[in-house]
């Protein structure tokens, strides 16, 4: 048995003895998803259990190093884990924006201390963070942003707001772009990190088309934040920021194996699938999730051992939430009138629609598609004046 | 099994990279033969220098002679030559007729494999038996007669039948023409009395022909495998062509790709390089971005199949229609973004659009591919 057959066989003891039940299911909408914090709500026991369990031997954060909250698996440890949990369908312990996209710029561009603080707690599920980039008129063009930090010795005084901060009315802390010098545009932002509850902060939940709402406005009055919660160099926080990025495109994207990268067919009607030109469809939607799923695992691969381009997330962001836009649209018409209760029992709170209307941000949050594709062209094609 | 090729494999592509791109190339290959009105569409000494390489032997045993390598390497060879167009019998011969020789008996490796292994055999399959791949329904007979068996039958899109000395032919043992089992391959001889084959060159310059099994009298040493127990064989020869070609549409799809983003550097049109414009740029990165996933999809399938995974039938099918279609918007967009000096002779990117529709319907299109995943998940 070679080293990682060996490891193989101690994850799947592990997960066996230690994966409750009820976490052996895919969390059915973002009210099942173990987020953490101050605030968080553990939904039963089996969640909370989960989450301490896989805390105490570093599996939130698998691939980061045991000094800071992680495993310390290697890529192809890392990769035997989400296997391991792929097969008996469980749960991420803790999903969060800390996981998915403050840690990795924190590891690549933390001091040690903040590493080992911010990690850790992370790590923990101990803060929620959210993430403060765009703003009211600064979208796809996120780098004409306004918010602004006055030196004021040893700390800055924002002054400005964002908008479309996920989750702000339920996060702890923010990392936050904030503008440090208004003569330079892309060697002007700062890349700051402070806590929700410093006075000057508010937020405002935005009630979208799903009739939920995932993401607020976010104002900043006098907000005092201290120097020492930089991360990086001072103006250069535009490097972090295009860096976090690629982390939340990848997020986006989907690859990594969850579960919109399903086939759509078996999860259909009858009465959907009766239908032959439906059933045609779907099956090359299938075709097309499935070779997706494979260019997750192949983006993943790469990317953990650096032969990935530096610009592929945006193509499987690009890729992916196309994908799931399409996979909404199928759902939709698969469920037919059924799909378009909204406040029935049988709909579970019109769960199907609102999940289909939620899916069409997929392709603006975290870079527009277009923006993606411009991206593509200009970095990986190398195509002219793009 | 992480998602890319080792160094091992790296190499070979390395070296299957600079051989095509040089010996393979289109000018020297493809249009020197085409514009001949060669017979064989392929080069025979450029099939020596394959097994000079090695590489006939490719998917052939170790204890055969031959690399006793996997699908992952077999692809390989197999995007490179659709790169470059190469016309040559490796995916009929080295790919699908290897996989079903490797489980003949010994007799049968010996009398077939050292041809191929030497780069002077050439084999083909005979599958098909209508203008549309369907392996479920197969109508050839073949009946005992004497110490062996008498076919009788038809079979189409038989690449290379005319240039080859043996054809691996799928036949009906027993039962109707729709049951699973029954079917029992067959070496057949070129020369075999009954055997006629009408030869017809295809839109991309391949030859192909329709045969005729009439009353083909072979014996009982020409059986591939177990007589009636043949459709597992079947399909693993199916497995090795599909996935076969479905790395070859990458390199189609990777070569027309790499043509026209070249062009789109170059063309001016309104005082701009053409790839100035978005609405061109949009599309090509569109493109960048389905060959990527059909590139991962045909991986992936390539090393559940080498590892002799349950799930390698799902993901074959999954990657013989995605690399066809994202292909097929390789070449089409390919011609389309060249505009008038795309829809010319002397210009290569129609030779892709023409590579792509045969290697499309070999084995199975998209559609025929995207039924077997529905039917494969359970709808």
């Amino acid at each position: 048995m070679s080293d990682l057959d060996a490891f193989r066989a101690e994850i799947r003891a592990w997960l066996e003895e230690n994966c409750p039940a009820e976490m052996r299911q895919p969390a059915r909408d973002e009210d099942d998803v173990c987020w953490g914090g101050r605030n968080f709500q553990f939904k039963n026991e089996a969640q909370k259990q989960w989450l301490e369990r896989c805390v105490a031997k570093g599996y939130t954060v698998p691939d980061w190093p045991k000094a800071y909250g992680g495993a310390g698996m290697s890529p192809a440890e890392a990769k035997i884990w989400r296997e391991e949990m792929h097969r008996i369908n469980a749960r991420p312990p803790l999903s969060s924006f800390g996981i998915w996209m403050l840690g990795p710029a924190l590891l690549k561009f933390g001091t040690e201390e903040q590493k080992v603080h911010y990690l850790g707690q992370i790590a923990r599920g101990e803060i929620r963070w959210c993430q403060g980039y765009s703003e009211p008129g600064s979208g796809s063009d996120l780098v004409s942003l306004q918010t602004f930090g006055e030196d004021k010795g040893d700390h800055w005084v924002v002054n400005g707001s964002k908008i479309w901060t996920s989750y702000a009315n339920k996060a702890d802390w923010i990392f936050c772009l904030v503008r440090t010098d208004k003569a330079n545009k892309y060697q002007g932002i700062s890349f700051l990190l402070f806590d929700m509850t410093t006075p000057g902060v508010s937020t405002k939940p935005i009630l979208l088309i799903s009739g939920n709402s995932p993401f607020c406005e976010t104002f900043f009055d006098n907000v005092v934040v201290p120097k020492a919660q930089i991360v990086g160099e001072l103006n250069r926080g535009w490097d972090v920021a295009k860096y976090l990025l690629g982390h939340e495109r990848e997020m986006i994207s989907g690859a990594g194996g969850n579960d919109r990268l399903n086939t759509l067919g078996p999860v259909l009607s009858r009465a959907g699938l009766e239908d032959p030109l439906l059933r045609a469809e779907i099956a090359m939607f299938d075709v097309d999730a499935l070779a997706f799923s494979a260019m997750g695992e192949k983006f993943l691969d790469e990317a953990k051992v650096g032969k990935a381009h530096p610009a592929q997330p945006n193509m499987m962001k690009y890729a992916g939430t196309e994908l799931n836009k399409r996979r909404y649209e199928l759902l939709m018409a698969g469920g037919g009138s059924a799909a378009l209760e909204w406040e029935s029992e049988a709909s579970d709170g019109g769960s199907k629609a609102r999940a289909w209307l939620r899916t069409k941000a997929n392709s603006i949050e975290g870079g527009t598609s277009e923006v993606m594709l411009n991206v593509v062209a200009k970095r990986i094609l190398d195509l002219p004046g793009a | 099994m992480p998602l890319y090729h080792t160094e091992d494999q790296a190499m070979l592509a390395d070296t299957a990279r600079s051989f095509m791109a040089e010996e393979g190339a289109i000018a020297k290959q493809l249009r020197h033969w085409r514009d001949q009105g060669c017979k064989d569409g392929f080069g025979h000494g450029l099939w020596k220098q394959f097994a000079e390489l090695g590489l006939t032997g490719v998917l052939v045993a170790e204890a055969d002679g031959g690399l006793g390598m996997g699908h992952v390497e077999a692809g390989i060879v197999l995007e490179e030559i659709g790169r470059n167009l190469t016309p040559s019998p490796f995916l009929t011969s080295a790919v699908a007729a290897a996989t079903a020789l490797g489980a003949g008996n010994a007799e049968l490796r010996g009398r077939y494999l050292p041809g191929l292994l030497a780069g002077e055999s050439v084999f083909a399959v005979a599958i098909d038996e209508g203008p549309k791949h369907r392996p479920e329904r197969i109508k050839t007979r073949a009946a005992r007669a004497g110490n062996g068996f008498k076919l009788d039958g038809a079979k189409s899109f038989v690449l290379q039948g005319g240039s080859a000395d043996m054809l691996v032919v799928a036949a009906r043992t027993s039962g109707n023409d729709d049951d699973a089992e029954g079917i029992t391959l067959f070496a057949v001889p070129k020369d075999a009395a009954g055997l006629s084959q009408d030869a017809v060159r295809l839109v991309d310059s391949s030859m192909a022909t329709h045969v005729k099994l009439d009353g083909v009298l072979v014996d009982a040493d020409a059986v591939i495998g177990e007589v009636d127990g043949g459709r597992d064989l079947l399909n693993k020869v199916l497995a090795a062509g599909r996935i076969g070609a479905a790395a070859e549409s990458v390199g189609v799809a990777g070569g027309a790709f790499d043509m026209t983003t070249t062009y789109l550097k170059q063309r001016k049109q309104f005082g701009k390089l053409i790839g100035e414009f978005q609405a061109l740029q949009h599309r090509a990165a569109h493109l960048y971005s389905e060959i990527e996933i059909a590139r991962a999809a045909t991986i992936k399938a390539q090393q559940l199949l080498d590892g002799g995974s349950d799930k390698a039938e799902l993901m074959v099918s999954v990657a013989k229609a995605k690399a066809g279609k994202a292909a097929g918007l390789a070449v089409k967009e390919g011609v389309q973004m060249h505009g008038g000096i795309g829809m010319t002779d002397e210009y290569d990117i129609g030779l892709y659009m023409k590579r792509d529709r045969a290697l499309a319907e070999f084995m199975g299109d998209v559609y025929y591919h995207a039924e077997r995943v529905a039917q494969l998940t359970g709808y």
